[in-house]
């Protein structure tokens, strides 16, 4: 019996050239004759460009304003209201309004460009905003029926920036050839890209698009590189030169999205033993200056903004407003961090104000297989709520250690949380993504296009392909994601690269197994050549979705998740030391336990960083601690070793049973440390929670 | 880098007298691990363009005694104070500050001459030559200097110290009873103070206390120390504390919780040196 790669801890496919620094990133490259190109932007948050004068000898510049732009100046996503260059006015500080070139880097740092700007009073306030960029209301039952209930309690929580701190910045290379523009790049969705380039370009300039090795993205590097790229190409274009623009981290802290800060209204009201009669959740997002994917961000921070209950009355309205601050959007979690923050606060709350214990709280209302969901979804088999809540609670020993804590400067405190993988709704449908598989002289080769941000994608990919068409691990190479060469698997986001794209991986293997026969895919090149196999991605026919009503099937299929958060606070300075992290998470069935147990390591550090320490000052609409210096993350003296616990329930939609993983565990840290604190008498209700805020907290009177 | 590295300007003398000689003759910048100077140079807000390395100059580096006296070479790593054996004897609180400083690459390059240089409010070494009565040994080609680390500072970012002088050691007397040192930074490592005290326990009424970012310059908290020196309570001298200070709002913490810390901090030292 062969060793199968699924399940096992393969060598990760890029893991010796990064290991030994042969991987090329962005930075890596050269070109022949290339250039260095800079963006000047917008120092106000909102104004009329009045001037802008050269305070330089621009000899020997490429100098590149909107009036270069061959085709359309908006950057193509979901609204097309961005400009790549400012034209007449400036919405928010770092907004690009000129580029720079030059070959020598020094010279192109040294000259000045002064804007003279008719600065207008800016709107900083997310509440006082009254231009919403999209609204959302989800009813499932009456809301009405919170009449009827014994107890309401009432909530507000906020949660702030925050930034996504991928290793390697943004960065790209444009190179003139063929007639076209070629862009080379740390990007995370290379079509997306290749659709904003097209529309800049306009149908006489060919794009492509190519993802050099990429240090991170987080959804940092999702919609936000297409502005990098059709930079470095306009000023290729002019120049008839590569161009190179790498941002240093004070640039891309300062100007690139973040994740959306939220401000989320909870009503809930209970019976007195417990039972949810009705939730009402309003959340707001900032959307920042322009729309990004703020629509698509609310939309699913709105699905999970009841948490894992059921409860048959729930209203929730939701709004993604302006303000003139830079553009929020994509972040790991995409908008449920934020608000599974705010319902696990809340129901802790509530759990508190019934004088009941929280574990029992969640358990009594917490999602079965049967019960619906706030748009109507009837949850099937692969529900883990439960699952996930008791394992968690008897292995931290959670009841002891709640009573054993009290009185002291220790606490305890969980969150219960899930996550929907892949598009939301019809999306998966709409994107009708392909995966390709190749025939070669060695073995096959992957051609998808998606990509390896450290997640362990090649890795992932080829375990799957190798298995289902009964081949080694080592026999499958995985294709640089070159537009010109793969195939559009949608973009690498919304944990649906194993799920989705690797459900169309394992269909093509199959398909290739009948077409080879019994033979190897080495001798079946020798035999008769080249062949490969592509197929599009059908998603359950079962689905059912209405984005009118917001009604039905949101997803496939959910992830869940307990955190359990053991504390400490320093009587005298307010420091959180974090003592044990246990994270139980079900996502169907790890393909790879090393890389699965990294996914969730990682994320649920990047949501303990979320909860105490990382806070965006925003000061005049701009990032005034722009650096890792006073953006801090947790280091490893942060944080303790996390228990990670992976439950399998395998959900029959994904390869060999996975479902999505990536974003799941970035739910969970935040709640479960607030609730922690709770437990201590700190009445917490926004994010981060630094010493400086824990200080200044009242201590509830606790019953 | 936003500062053209191309048009700096760095001597590298091999001796004290011609870097001493160097600084009388033009102004320069005096680097040693430049640790602090990277950043500005690296963010484009640096205005300095001509330097002076100091790093050949090896008689700036030992760690050594003089009679009673610790003598610590300017130009110590925090790295070399943590292996000192006489540091960790005879001022372990050093000890302590040395570890929480930056990271490891940053306490390998980082010396204590230039923490105290560099006069940033926040530097962790500052409390501790603070509260121990230290003296900066400062020369210059006209000869040498003591300055008490108490009376060195002139404001923000500000010294006693001339532009054509150097920092050659710092001198430590003996330093009896129980030393006590406390950095509060924004995270485990790799931070900047928000509060850092050192303090010095001589006796049941005798205390020297030191307090690192709460003012323009680092503290010496003689109105608390005389409190306690006169048998007062500890509520008496932790309210002298915060009068004797005067924290800010910035980008890393509030005056508030500064305010409170720093009380909450002389408490704790109180009890725990008792």
């Amino acid at each position: 019996m062969p060793v199968t790669a699924v399940g096992q801890s393969v060598s990760r496919k890029d893991g010796i050239g990064k290991a030994t620094g042969a991987a090329k990133y962005a930075d890596d490259l050269t070109w022949p004759g290339m250039l260095h190109g800079r963006t000047i932007r917008s120092t106000v948050p909102r104004g009329r460009i009045r001037a802008v004068l050269f305070d330089f000898d621009t000899t020997g510049f490429t100098i590149v304003d909107h009036a270069d732009v061959p085709g359309s100046n908006m950057v193509d996503l979901i609204e097309r209201d961005q400009p790549l260059l400012a034209v007449h006015e400036v919405r928010h500080v770092g907004e690009p309004i000129l580029l720079l070139a030059h070959e020598d880097k020094e010279v192109l740092h040294a000259a000045r460009v002064l804007v003279e700007y008719e600065e207008l009073p800016p709107l900083l306030d997310p509440e006082g905003s009254e231009q919403t960029f999209k609204t959302i209301t989800i009813d499932k039952g009456d809301a009405a029926a919170m009449a009827g209930a014994d107890l309401v309690v009432e909530g507000t929580y906020q949660t702030g920036h925050q930034e996504h701190i991928y290793i390697e910045p943004n960065g790209v290379i444009a190179v003139p050839e063929d007639g076209g523009i070629t862009v080379h790049g740390s990007i995370q969705c290379p079509f997306y890209a290749l659709k904003a380039l097209k529309a800049l370009l306009g149908p006489d300039i060919p794009a492509r698009v190519v993802q050099t090795e990429t240090g991170g993205g987080f959804g940092g590097k999702e919609e936000f590189p297409s502005i990098p790229a059709g930079h470095a190409a306009l000023l290729a274009h002019k120049s008839g030169r590569p161009v190179k623009i790498i941002y240093d981290r004070v640039e891309d802290m300062v100007s690139t999205t973040k994740r959306h800060p939220s401000i989320v209204r909870h009503r809930t009201g209970v019976k007195r033993d417990g039972t949810l009669v009705a939730m009402e959740v309003e959340v707001i997002l900032d959307g920042g200056a322009y729309v990004t994917l703020s629509p698509v961000v609310l939309s699913r921070g709105c699905i999970h903004a009841a948490g894992p209950y059921r409860c048959d009355n729930i209203r929730i309205e939701g709004r993604a407003v302006f303000t003139n601050t830079p553009p929020n959007g994509a972040f790991r979690g995409f908008g449920a961090p934020q608000t599974e923050f705010a319902v696990e606060v809340q129901m802790e709350r509530v759990a508190e104000a019934l004088g009941m214990d929280p574990v029992e709280f969640r358990r009594k209302n917490a999602l079965r297989a049967g019960d619906t969901t706030a748009t109507g979804q009837v949850l099937r088999e692969d529900c883990s709520a439960l699952a996930v809540l008791d394992e968690a609670v008897r292995r931290t020993e959670f009841a002891r250690k709640r009573t054993e804590y009290e009185g002291t400067d220790r606490a305890i405190g969980l969150s219960l949380f899930y996550h929907g993988a892949g598009f939301t709704g019809s999306g998966e449908r709409y994107l009708k993504s392909r995966a390709r598989l190749e025939v070669t002289p060695t073995g096959v080769r992957i051609a998808t296009g998606s990509t390896e941000i450290g997640q362990g994608t090649r890795t992932m990919h080829a375990q799957i392909v190798a298995d289902a068409l009964g081949v080694p691990y080592e026999s499958v190479e995985v294709a640089q994601p070159d537009t010109k060469h793969v195939v559009d698997s949608g973009p690498t986001v919304a944990s649906r690269t194993c799920m989705v794209v690797g459900k169309i991986l394992e269909e093509c293997a199959v398909e290739m197994r009948s077409e080879l026969g019994k033979l190897s895919p080495a001798e079946y090149f020798a035999k008769h050549g080249a062949m490969t196999v592509e197929r599009m991605y059908e998603p359950p026919d079962w689905i059912r979705w209405d984005d009118a009503t917001y009604r039905g099937d949101a997803y496939a299929t959910y992830g869940w998740g307990c955190d359990v958060v053991e504390l400490e606070v320093d009587p005298d300075t307010f420091d959180v030391r974090l003592l044990e992290v246990t994270a139980v998470q079900e996502f169907g069935r790890p393909i790879h336990p090393a890389l699965a147990r990294g996914q969730i390591e990682g994320g649920t550090v990047q949501g303990l960083g979320y909860a105490l320490l990382e806070r965006v000052v925003m000061r005049n609409g701009a990032m005034a601690n722009a650096q890792l210096t006073n953006y801090t993350i947790p280091t490893t003296l942060d944080v303790p070793e996390i228990d990670v616990v992976m439950l399998e329930n395998p959900y029959p939609g994904g390869p060999f049973g996975a479902k999505g993983l990536g974003e799941l565990p970035m739910d969970g840290p935040a709640p479960a440390v607030v609730n922690a604190l709770r437990h201590l008498g700190h009445d917490i209700r926004a994010i981060p929670a630094t010493p400086e805020m824990i200080a200044a907290s009242p201590v509830a009177a606790r019953t | 880098m936003r500062i053209a590295t191309s048009s700096l300007d760095l001597r590298r003398p091999a001796t004290l007298e011609s870097a001493l000689q160097a600084l009388r003759d033009d102004a320069r910048t005096p680097i040693a691990g430049a640790t602090d100077l990277y950043v500005t140079l690296n963010f484009g807000t640096l205005e300095a363009r001509r330097f002076l390395d100091l790093s050949r100059l090896a008689e700036l580096r030992g760690i050594t005694e003089r009679g009673d006296t610790l003598v610590i070479g300017a130009l110590a790593s925090f790295t070399a104070l943590q292996r000192s054996p006489l540091v960790v004897k005879r001022l372990p609180m050093l000890v302590e500050a040395a570890r929480l400083v930056g990271g490891v690459q940053i306490q390998n390059r980082a010396t204590l001459g230039g923490n105290i240089a560099n006069a940033s409010p926040a530097g962790d070494s500052l409390p501790v030559l603070a509260a121990v009565d230290a003296a900066i040994v400062l020369r210059s080609v006209d000869g040498e200097r003591r300055v008490p680390m108490t009376e060195f500072y002139t404001g923000y970012r500000a010294s006693v110290m001339r532009p054509d002088e150097l920092i050659t050691a710092v001198e430590v007397p003996r330093v009896e009873g129980h030393q006590w040192f406390r950095k509060v930074g924004t995270r485990a490592a790799l931070a900047i103070s928000k509060v850092v005290v050192a303090g010095v326990r001589d006796g049941p009424r005798a205390a020297r206390f030191a307090i690192g970012s709460v003012a323009p310059t680092v503290v010496r908290a003689r109105k608390a120390e005389g409190v306690l020196a006169k048998g007062g309570k500890i509520e008496e001298a932790v309210r002298a504390l915060q009068a004797e200070i005067t924290p800010i709002d910035d980008l890393r913490s509030t005056a508030e919780y500064r305010t409170a810390v720093a009380g909450n901090l002389l408490r704790r030292f109180w009890a725990e040196t008792a």
